[in-house]
């Protein structure tokens, strides 16, 4: 626990101190989600019926283009060898690489995520709903991520590959989280498809970070 | 015993000079039985089975369209286990067999895309529905593209089998979750008429040309697998005192 402490704060801290990686991510995401008013069209009912998809489309590729430089850093000052090699098991400092990760990047788009969705015209009934299946996505989006993240950190042409590797993984979480939203819209029975958003969450942290130690090893050779 | 024999099996086969020799004496057998078994399947369902009362003659793509899915979807779970076998035990063997899987298995899924879509147009008026069945098809395309992609970019061969076969058992049970999240949309596939337990609901008459195709399919899948991993072998094995004499040595 205390080592996971220790991660934590460290990973933290060096995120903290490069405020370009937490703050791109966030503006990816509000960009690109400026460009569909733009590009489709900015009437008020058509926006409606396309947000919910839009929405968590964006947040997706956002998590994911967030996620490509996760382990290149760790892997090129010597810090991810020292990880692997260290007398502790390599999931408690991935998870708390992964939990820091999360907090400074994946967080702030759920808390900017209602503003977004105001300016997608999404009725206010709907804002909660918004924030929640984002709340519950984010986390699994980055940990299946940092799986393939994990597993093209040292090869140099990571961005597209990582793409490919992920994104179908990411259709799941995709279907469920935009269905919420969409449920939401039509005035349906929300409760049910957050539970599975739940139980999806629930199956990546407890056997994701395994996998992504599991890549680690694999990349560096051990 | 059966336990002991299990696990000599096991051990032999993960020999790759062992795995040659077995190869080249099953070979020969195996490629002309997949040969005849495919064309008397296929053969039998195009031309002698009969016709359908409602659909005519356009249901006959079946007998290409489900063994080329059941192909491509027990191909994806080989490969996974194969990825298990490579990255838990390391065995050589499993990571060739991981890198020999894959190209047919992303062909046999491109293929039952492309026979699905002519054949949803005559029958459901539309080449392509985004139901149960055709997305978890296409995702599966994406993820064998997936495991494709990063098998080539890694350039040690062993580290490459490993790192696929991580990507591969994450897709086994990616593969399963979006097959039941589609579910909930509505579904226009018709369900599985072929039961090996219970009552089948197709007409025998069809059913058994359709069997023999699959299984034509699965063992022309088997032949694949064999000899792209006995080039793998070989190329792996290229510095091994076998292999030298085999290639100067031409021949057994």
């Amino acid at each position: 626990m205390s080592v996971f402490r220790a991660a934590l704060s460290r990973e933290l801290l060096v995120l903290w101190r490069s405020p370009a990686e937490i703050i791109n991510p966030l503006f990816f995401f509000v960009m690109v989600i400026s460009l569909f008013p733009l590009a489709i069209s900015p009437k008020p009912e058509l926006l409606a019926l396309v947000a919910p998809g839009v929405l968590w489309v964006a947040a997706l590729l956002a998590v994911m283009l967030s996620l490509d430089g996760l382990f290149r850093r760790d892997q090129e000052s010597g810090v991810l060898e020292l990880l692997l090699t260290a007398p502790v098991m390599a999931v408690v400092p991935v998870s708390a690489k992964l939990l820091a990760h999360w907090l400074l990047t994946g967080l702030p788009l759920v808390l900017i995520s209602p503003v977004l969705a105001h300016m997608l015209q999404l009725p206010d009934g709907v804002l909660g709903t918004v924030m929640l299946s984002l709340l519950l996505g984010t986390p699994a989006l980055t940990i299946i991520g940092a799986i393939g993240a994990a597993l093209t950190v040292g090869l140099n042409r990571g961005g597209i590959l990582l793409a490919v590797l992920v994104l179908p993984l990411y259709i799941p979480v995709l279907i469920f989280g935009a269905g919420a939203v969409s449920a939401a819209v039509d005035g349906g029975a929300v409760n049910g498809i957050l539970a599975i958003l739940g139980a999806l969450l629930a199956l990546t942290v407890s056997l994701g970070p395994l996998a992504v130690a599991a890549g680690l090893k694999i990349s560096s050779g051990n | 015993m059966v336990w002991q024999t299990i696990k000599r099996w096991y051990h032999m086969l993960g020999s790759p000079r062992y795995f040659y020799t077995f190869s080249s004496a099953l070979l020969p057998w195996l490629t002309p039985i997949a040969l005849l078994v495919f064309t008397v399947g296929i053969v039998w369902g195009l031309a002698f089975a009969p016709s359908d009362y409602q659909q005519g003659n356009s249901y006959r793509i079946i007998f290409i369209h489900v063994p080329a899915s059941s192909g491509a979807l027990m191909g994806y779970v080989a490969m996974g286990v194969a990825g298990l076998v490579a990255v838990v035990w390391r065995m050589k063997m499993a990571e060739v067999m991981m890198k020999a899987i894959a190209p047919f298995g992303a062909a046999l899924a491109a293929i039952s895309l492309a026979t699905g879509a002519l054949w949803g147009k005559p029958t459901w008026g539309t080449y392509w529905q985004w139901d149960a069945r055709m997305t978890s098809m296409l995702i599966l395309l994406f993820m064998y593209v997936g495991v494709i992609a990063l098998q080539n970019v890694i350039r040690d061969p062993r580290q490459a089998a490993r790192a696929a076969g991580l990507l591969a058992m994450v897709g086994v049970i990616n593969v399963i979750i979006v097959k039941y999240s589609v579910e909930w949309v509505q579904t226009l596939h018709q369900g599985s008429t072929l039961k090996l337990v219970g009552e089948s609901t197709i007409n025998p008459a069809m059913k058994y040309p359709l069997l023999i195709s699959m299984l034509g399919t699965w063992l022309l899948y088997a032949v694949n697998v064999l000899v792209r991993a006995r080039t793998e072998v070989v190329w792996r094995e290229r510095r091994s005192k076998w292999v030298r004499k085999l290639v100067k040595g031409g021949g057994q």
